[in-house]
This record gives C-alpha cells, sequence and structure tokens, in this order.
C-alpha cells in the first residue's frame, strides 16, 4: 500500500476496464513522474469530455452538441438508417467509407442474462424515427449491424420482427462469413456455414 | 509440465475480459461448472470464437492455469444458438434456462451430471422447436429444481404428506397443502394449475399443451416464485421471458 493520494489514484486507475493492478501502478507512477502540464490537460479533457459529451438527440450517437456531425451533415443519404449497438461501432462502419447514410445506435443488445431487454434500448426512438419523414425524405432501409454473437443475432432477430410490417421499408442485416486473409481450413463450421448460406452469384 | 484436460459442457455466461478475451462459464458433464479463460475469442480471427458463445454445446480442451484455467482448443457437438436466437421467444426461454443453470450449480468443480443432461436436453427441445418455448422452460425449471431438492409437492400435502387432490399452494411451505396445513397468504390456484405442475414435472406433453392460456400463466407464476424462493434471489433473465399466447 502506498500513501494516501499515490494508492487512491491506483485504486481508481484500477476500476477503469482492462486495467489489472500492475497497469494501474505502472500508469500511476507515469503520471507522478510527468511534467505538470501534461497532467494538466489530462484532467482538463476527462473533465471536457464529461461536462460536455451528451447524447445526440436523433441517433444516440456521442456528441458535442445536442444533434452529431452525422445527423447536422446534408449531404448524407436520410433514406438508409444502420442500426449499431454502442458508439464505437459507428466509428468501425466509417472507416470502410463505404456507408453514406444515418445511423441509430441502440445503447446495447438484448441480453437477459444480464437484464437487458428492449425496454432498456433506444428500440422505441427507432421505431418513432422511422414513422416520421425528414426534410421530405421517408427511411426506405435499415440495416442491421449489431455483433454476429448470440446477443446481436437475437437483437437483429428482434428487430426484424419489428420492423417488417412497416410498409415500403427493406430490412437489411450486414452479411457474414470468412475474414480476408484467412484460411478456410481454420473456419469454425458456424461461419462457415454462414459464408456458404449468404454465398452470392459472381 | 502443463497439466491438460479435456470435457464436453455448454456455455452458460460469457463475460469481457481485457482487450480481446472473454471469461467462459460451462457446465461441463465431468467438472461441473467451470470458468476458465478464452484469449483472443473476441477478434474476428479468432479460430474458436464462434464456437464458445452461450448455447453452445463444446468438447473443450483446458490447461490449468494459476488462477483461471484457459481454453486451448474447442470443437461443436450441438450448436444450438442458430435455432435458439432466430426466434426472441425462444431466446428468452432458453437465456433463463442457462441463468437458473449457473445459479442452481454455485460451486465449481463439483460435479452435476443430472442437471448438465437436462440442460443439453432443454437446450435441444429449444433449438428444435417443436414445443412452446414457455412450457420447456417451466419443465426444465421444475426438473432441476426436483436436482436440486426443492421440487414443489403437487399430489400431496407439503407438510403432512395427506394425498391430494389439494386447493392451495404456498411457496415457502413447499407447495400444494391441505385445508388443515394451509398457512395465511397461500395461493388458491385452479385444480387445472395442479395437473399442470404434475404434468410438467412427469413430461406429460399432451396434457400440458391442451391446457389453455390462464392455466398456463398461473403455474409458470407459481414455478417461478418458487424457484426464486429457494435460489434467495431474483433471476434477471425470468421476466424478459416473452410468453406466446396460444
Amino acid at each position: 500500500m502506498y500513501e494516501g493520494p499515490v494508492q487512491d489514484l491506483i485504486d481508481e486507475l484500477g476500476r477503469l476496464p482492462g486495467v489489472g493492478p500492475k497497469s494501474a501502478q505502472r500508469i500511476a507512477f507515469h503520471l507522478l513522474a510527468a511534467e505538470p502540464a501534461d497532467v494538466t490537460r489530462l484532467q482538463e479533457v476527462l473533465q471536457k469530455v464529461k461536462e460536455g459529451i451528451q447524447f445526440c438527440d436523433v441517433c444516440g450517437n456521442v456528441s458535442e452538441e445536442t444533434t452529431c456531425r452525422i445527423c447536422r451533415d446534408p449531404r448524407r443519404d436520410l433514406s438508409v438508417v444502420c442500426v449499431v449497438e454502442e458508439p464505437k461501432d459507428v466509428l468501425a462502419i466509417e472507416r470502410t467509407r463505404e456507408f453514406k447514410g444515418r445511423y441509430h445506435v441502440l445503447g446495447g443488445a438484448l441480453d437477459p442474462l444480464s437484464g437487458v431487454g428492449p425496454d432498456q434500448l433506444r428500440i422505441r426512438e427507432l421505431l418513432s424515427r422511422i414513422g416520421t419523414t425528414l426534410d421530405g425524405v421517408d427511411i426506405t432501409e435499415i440495416i442491421i449491424a449489431t455483433d454476429p454473437n448470440t446477443e446481436g443475432e437475437a437483437t437483429a432477430t428482434y428487430l426484424m420482427r419489428m420492423l417488417k410490417d412497416f410498409p415500403g421499408l427493406t430490412v437489411t442485416r450486414l452479411a457474414s462469413g470468412l475474414p480476408m486473409g484467412g484460411d478456410l481450413e481454420f473456419a469454425d463450421e458456424l461461419t462457415l456455414g454462414r459464408a456458404l448460406s449468404g454465398r452470392r452469384a459472381m | 509440465m502443463v497439466s491438460l484436460y479435456r470435457d464436453t459442457g455448454v456455455v452458460l455466461r460469457v463475460q469481457k475480459l481485457g482487450e480481446a478475451d472473454r471469461i467462459i462459464t460451462l457446465l461441463s458433464r465431468q467438472h461441473g461448472k467451470v470458468r476458465a479463460a478464452a484469449k483472443g475469442v473476441r477478434r474476428t480471427s479468432s479460430r474458436f470464437g464462434a464456437r464458445l458463445e452461450p448455447f453452445c454445446h463444446v468438447d473443450v480442451q483446458f490447461y490449468t492455469g494459476r488462477t483461471l484455467d484457459v481454453v486451448t482448443q474447442v470443437e461443436t457437438v450441438d450448436a444450438f444458438g442458430p435455432g435458439i436466437v432466430g426466434d426472441y421467444p425462444r431466446y428468452t426461454a432458453a437465456c433463463a434456462v442457462l441463468e437458473t443453470a449457473d445459479r442452481l450449480s454455485a460451486e465449481e468443480g463439483e460435479p452435476a451430471l443430472r442437471l448438465y443432461l437436462l440442460v443439453v436436453g432443454a437446450l435441444r427441445a429449444l433449438a428444435g422447436r417443436e414445443r412452446d418455448a414457455a412450457l420447456v422452460l417451466d419443465a426444465f425449471l421444475l426438473r432441476a429444481m426436483a436436482f436440486a431438492g426443492w421440487a414443489p409437492a403437487v399430489s400431496e400435502c407439503a407438510r403432512c404428506g395427506t394425498p391430494g387432490p389439494h386447493r392451495s399452494f404456498s411457496v415457502p411451505v413447499g407447495g400444494a397443502v391441505c385445508g388443515g396445513c394451509r398457512p395465511a397468504g397461500a395461493a388458491k390456484p385452479v385444480p387445472d394449475t395442479f395437473r399442470m405442475l404434475d404434468a410438467l414435472q412427469h413430461g406429460d406433453w399432451p396434457v400440458a399443451e391442451s391446457m389453455p392460456n390462464t392455466i398456463r400463466r398461473e403455474s409458470s407464476g407459481l414455478i417461478a416464485a418458487h424457484l426464486q424462493w429457494h435460489l434467495e434471489r431474483q433471476l434477471r433473465s425470468l421476466p424478459l421471458v416473452e410468453r406466446q399466447r396460444v
């Protein structure tokens, strides 16, 4: 045990995800040895992110203003919405530079084992968003881009059921299959099975 | 020398660990509940990440670690996942099966063969989609409670053993109670609810499937109350189970 504030800092850092006691100690001593200006900058950024960041009123993504940068962008296709679990998934899809529509962040996936049901996610907001016309454009396609794991698939199934009765709405799911750069022999049977069932003509 | 062991098991729960790892909780055939680290399974390039999802029945090789065992190889025995997650009511029922199995197998490393076989059977029935998901769940809960020694009395009085049929049900007393033993606040289910509970306990599916929604709902409520009384805690997944009307 270290004295007062040093131990407090180690304890607080140790509560962060992926930071164990050894890493917490290393970071704490790095901060202790760092220039005061560097520590002040970190302190200001932490304060800003907590006070200045909010969730976008439209899509639920993290934003500095009431509406996020993507929802404000007039060049975006208003008719296509990509549904993701977390704000970090927005960044992952943006990195592809393939998608020009807008997003809807659910805030997680349906996980009854953790007590997360439809009411804990932003599903109601998605349904009301589909029902409204923005700038004279209706939403015509929903791309479900939840994680390809059990919870993500169950969320996709649930959304598919909720969205199937909207007239003129196409609901699609991200394709899943073999990763680039891999060998077929090492693919597991579930992934390979999905790759086969989702094969396409060339 | 590295200590390796191998077992078949059902994945009950997964928790994120660090950057790309997971802690997997399995109910195994020979070693009961096992918690093990699966390295790198959250990466899309993982060789066995897809096999270590909840509901997967797998053949696993572990090596014994200092704090947690580590998964080294996985082969699929039964992939129940695709049959379950494609139907939301089945998914919620299967989650309740896994959570109950996790709670009932409290001790790690203590063999629980009957519970393991029951979980595999319940998941197979849910993935097979032949029976109503809520009925499969209720039958599983009753039988799992029987293995734990908490089976509710249905055909005799839970206190004095007088043969039934009886008209009252008391969770604290342990099931059906006769007029003489009936405590204050005991429920008064309709007689068909007792028939339903008996049918679910003994796998009499024609009787269970012939019951209307009101009976199904009442028996589900009694089963859930009985289970949670003995577990001394609420199950998170039970309130989220979506029961379809027949």
